[in-house]
């Protein structure tokens, strides 16, 4: 049977594949959603015509990389895939419902008369929206470690509920609308642009609040990552990570106050990269916090290995022709009914 | 906490519904894609714009379909870990692969130029915008491939072993991938969403005729879908024998329930209609035909035929059903040859457009193919009941950890919005068709033909010029 395990590390590549493509998702998707969750405060219908072509052509695409990320886990981790849904049960669904309002949304409203395009602008908006918290709430549950016994999740249907997963969820609506903003910021003008910029700020000054509680509180729940991270020489390896938010937020702020369109965005790209990589070390190396590890979730070595091949040979097809598409859609967005 | 009602049923509920559900879609989008492609080659190739102004009516109703078809697909690929994670957990290494094939080859391939076949007619050329269409049709028929096979291993498990641990460890890919119901499951699918598609756009051209408006538009929709059902409909019944026969070799038991048929028995007849009683062990009030259904099985009339009570009463699928639902589907596919076999009559006396009842036929039978497909994998899916791996795990088996209250939950809440949000999508669907195909839509701007080098159409403005 044809195996890669004696070439390589299925394991921790198929670990890393995974986290980059759960962190794709959360960069491209939390725009798209960032936008959703700042869709009714724009200052006209306009501005909200614009907001929906800058990401129209985008947003399938972005959720695909759900998929793979739900899919990979399934092919490549498929125990932490059977022990994490049912723990997660309530809140992933409540995600799917989300995510089915604000998808049509995108059709349905350029279809809709003036006077039914507000239910699907408020759909849009509340399913992008419950979206992003129930994202934010199961970090926030998984970080806290699921119960487990022997392959199964062993814990209650609410465990996943409570103040901390609740401030996760508000931290990472904030996180999204500050992509969303920044987004704008690059891709509108004019009044639209205007406004992005001070949501943009607002959103910004939030994250940082939400940044600095995350980060003081995982090492205050956990010995193994109080450990990780305050002993030497470890805090001085590590000590970039939350030096570079620091110098990423000084930057956004600073861009806002200037004419600067693109820059934005892609700090805080960055900052949610910090952040990432920050909470990645903190759960090394689980894919069940504080259960299961990558190694013991880990699919059969032929199963990691046939996938593996395709892999290699797709992702990078993909990844150019999704560069592509955001090329083929560069500029700045209009109004207009676009087909 | 609900009397009565376990999680496992709930459960089973839910992802039928779910399920159900989102197959319309697709079924409407792999047929739809495919004939977007050929319209467009027509268009590039005639320069005919009644061909542009169909494509540019169907590729909304398309966006709006596939929109549908994406947001409840996405629930699927998460209901495997929320509601069947044993099975996610045994069968993960020989399923999840497949999976993560369809992802990689297919998802992302039709969602990305999705997005250049709707919003890039001013950005790229005639020929790329033909090219991504095309590449959507082909994501559509990779997706169904992988998924296909996927289901069909759940059918007709191979090139497998069962580990120590009791989890499924694969051992042959080809095996797995080309298991022996696969073949024909994605055949007899492939074609099932393009006869799907043909009566859709068979119907509304016939409306289109009927209520006298844009009749150019609606001869052309009427007469693709009636070449299809004049060549694929009887095409499918053959498809569908061979799918049947294949089935009989692999799992009798859903055979000897789509038959109806309780005892083995030489020379079995052919039961017409009548009522299976899964407790008596019988069907009652029987039509039969003798000795049809040897015929039919075994190619001789004296062939033995086995029935359910071969299995014990724990190892049957719910018959009804099956039976039922087996009924339905060939009844509709009998009704599709022989919409074929009428345009053909009428085709030969040229009176295929202008016949009345002959679109009010059409127009009846426009939702035909989706109660086909749906009732088409409820024999698939319940006949292979009670295992959701065939032989190997059973579906009670199979079931997550959760309990019956969340469940009942999310399944309320499934269905609540499903129906608000499918039921605007309809909506929204049925106004595009209201509207019409707009003429002479200036779709290519700036790139492309504005105006077309040849139009030797005479449509209903009169003839136009040459």
């Amino acid at each position: 049977m044809f195996s890669l395990e004696h070439l390589v590390d299925l394991p921790l590549i198929w670990y890393a594949l995974i986290i980059v493509a759960v962190l794709l998702y959360i960069l491209l998707d939390g725009f798209d959603l960032g936008v959703g969750i700042l869709f009714p405060f724009a200052p006209s219908d306009q501005s909200r015509d614009r907001m929906m072509n800058s990401i129209a052509p985008f947003w399938d695409g972005n959720e695909t990389w759900l998929i793979l990320g739900g899919g990979g886990l399934f092919a490549a981790f498929p125990l932490a895939y059977a022990v994490l849904m049912p723990a997660l049960y309530i809140p992933v669904i409540i995600m799917l419902l989300g995510l089915i309002f604000r998808g049509v949304a995108f059709e349905f409203r350029f279809k809709a008369t003036d006077r039914t395009r507000t239910v699907w602008d408020y759909a849009f908006h509340f399913g992008s929206l419950a979206a992003a918290f129930m994202q934010g709430m199961i970090i926030g549950a998984v970080v806290q470690g699921v119960a487990v016994e022997g392959r199964r999740f062993a814990g209650g249907s609410f465990d996943w509920l409570n103040a901390y997963s609740v401030m996760t969820g508000v931290a990472v609506v904030f996180g999204y609308a500050l992509l969303g903003a920044t987004w704008l910021v690059m891709k509108t003008d004019d009044i639209t642009q205007a406004w992005a910029r001070k949501c943009a700020a607002y959103a910004l000054g939030y994250v940082g609040f939400f940044l600095a509680i995350v980060s003081i509180s995982m090492p205050m729940m956990n010995a193994d990552i109080r450990a990780l991270w305050w002993s030497m020489p470890n805090l001085f390896y590590l000590l970039p990570i939350p030096t570079g938010s620091l110098v990423l937020i000084i930057f956004i702020w600073r861009d806002l106050q200037t004419r600067r369109e693109v820059r934005p965005f892609l700090c805080s790209i960055g900052l949610f990269l910090t952040a990432y990589i920050g909470l990645g070390i903190s759960l090394w190396p689980y894919a069940v916090p504080y259960a299961v590890t990558f190694r013991q979730a880990a699919a059969a070595a032929p199963s990691q290995s046939l996938l593996l091949v395709g892999t290699l040979v797709l992702l990078p097809i993909v990844l150019g022709y999704t560069a592509y598409c955001y090329y083929l859609f560069r500029g700045k967005a209009s109004h207009e009914s676009a087909y | 906490m609900l009397d009565g009602i376990s999680s496992l049923t709930l459960a089973r509920i839910q992802f039928a519904f779910t399920v159900s559900f989102h197959i319309i879609f697709p079924a409407f989008t792999i047929g739809l894609a495919s004939w977007l492609a050929v319209l467009e080659w027509r268009w590039l190739k005639t320069g005919n714009t009644i061909f542009a102004e169909i494509y540019s009516m169907w590729v909304k109703i398309f966006a709006v379909t596939f929109g549908m078809g994406v947001v409840s697909g996405v629930v699927l690929s998460f209901q495997f870990g929320t509601n069947w994670s044993v099975f996610a957990d045994k069968g993960g290494n020989v399923l999840g692969p497949l999976l993560g094939y369809e992802v990689l080859t297919a998802f992302f391939l039709e969602a990305s130029f999705l997005g250049v076949m709707l919003f890039g007619w001013n950005r790229v050329s005639p020929r790329m915008h033909f090219a991504s269409t095309v590449i959507v049709a082909a994501g559509t028929l990779i997706s169904a491939f992988w998924i296909l096979s996927a289901n069909s291993w759940m059918q007709t498990p191979q090139g497998f072993r069962i580990g120590e641990d009791g989890l499924l460890y694969p051992t042959d890919w080809l095996q797995v991938i080309f298991n022996p119901s696969f073949p024909y499951r994605f055949v007899h699918m492939v074609t099932a969403a393009y006869l799907t598609t043909a009566f859709v756009v068979a119907g509304i051209g016939a409306y289109y005729l009927r209520r006298q408006r844009h009749i150019q538009h609606a001869r052309v929709m009427l007469g693709m879908a009636m070449i299809m059902a004049v060549f694929v409909a009887p095409l499918q019944l053959l498809l569908g024998d061979l799918h049947g026969l294949n089935t009989l070799e692999h799992q009798p038991a859903k055979v000897s329930a789509m038959e109806g048929l309780w005892d083995t028995q030489k020379g079995a007849p052919l039961v017409l209609f009548g009522w299976p009683d899964q407790e008596e062990e019988a069907t009652k009030f029987s039509l039969e035909i003798p000795k049809l259904s040897s015929l039919i099985l075994t190619h001789d009339l004296d062939g033995e035929v086995k029935g359910l009570k071969e299995w014990p009463p724990d190892e049957r699928p719910p018959v009804a059903w099956v039976f039922w639902s087996f009924r339905i589907m060939v009844g509709i596919g009998m009704l599709m040859i022989a919409t074929g076999l009428i345009a053909l009559v009428l085709f030969l006396k040229k009176r295929l457009f202008e016949t009345a009842w002959f679109q009010y036929w059409c127009m009846a039978l426009t939702p035909a193919g989706f109660i086909a497909v749906l009732a088409g994998w409820f024999v698939t899916e319940i006949g292979r009941q009670p295992y959701v791996v065939y032989g190997l795990l059973r579906t009670a088996e199979a079931a997550s950890p959760v309990s019956a209250g969340p469940i009942a939950i999310s399944l309320l809440a499934f269905i609540v919005v499903y129906v608000l949000v499918f039921g605007a999508g309809s909506y929204y669907i049925l106004k595009l068709i209201a509207k019409g195909p707009r003429v002479q839509e200036p779709i290519y701007g700036d790139h492309g033909i504005s105006t077309p080098p040849i139009v030797t159409t005479i449509g209903e403005r009169g003839p136009q010029h040459v």
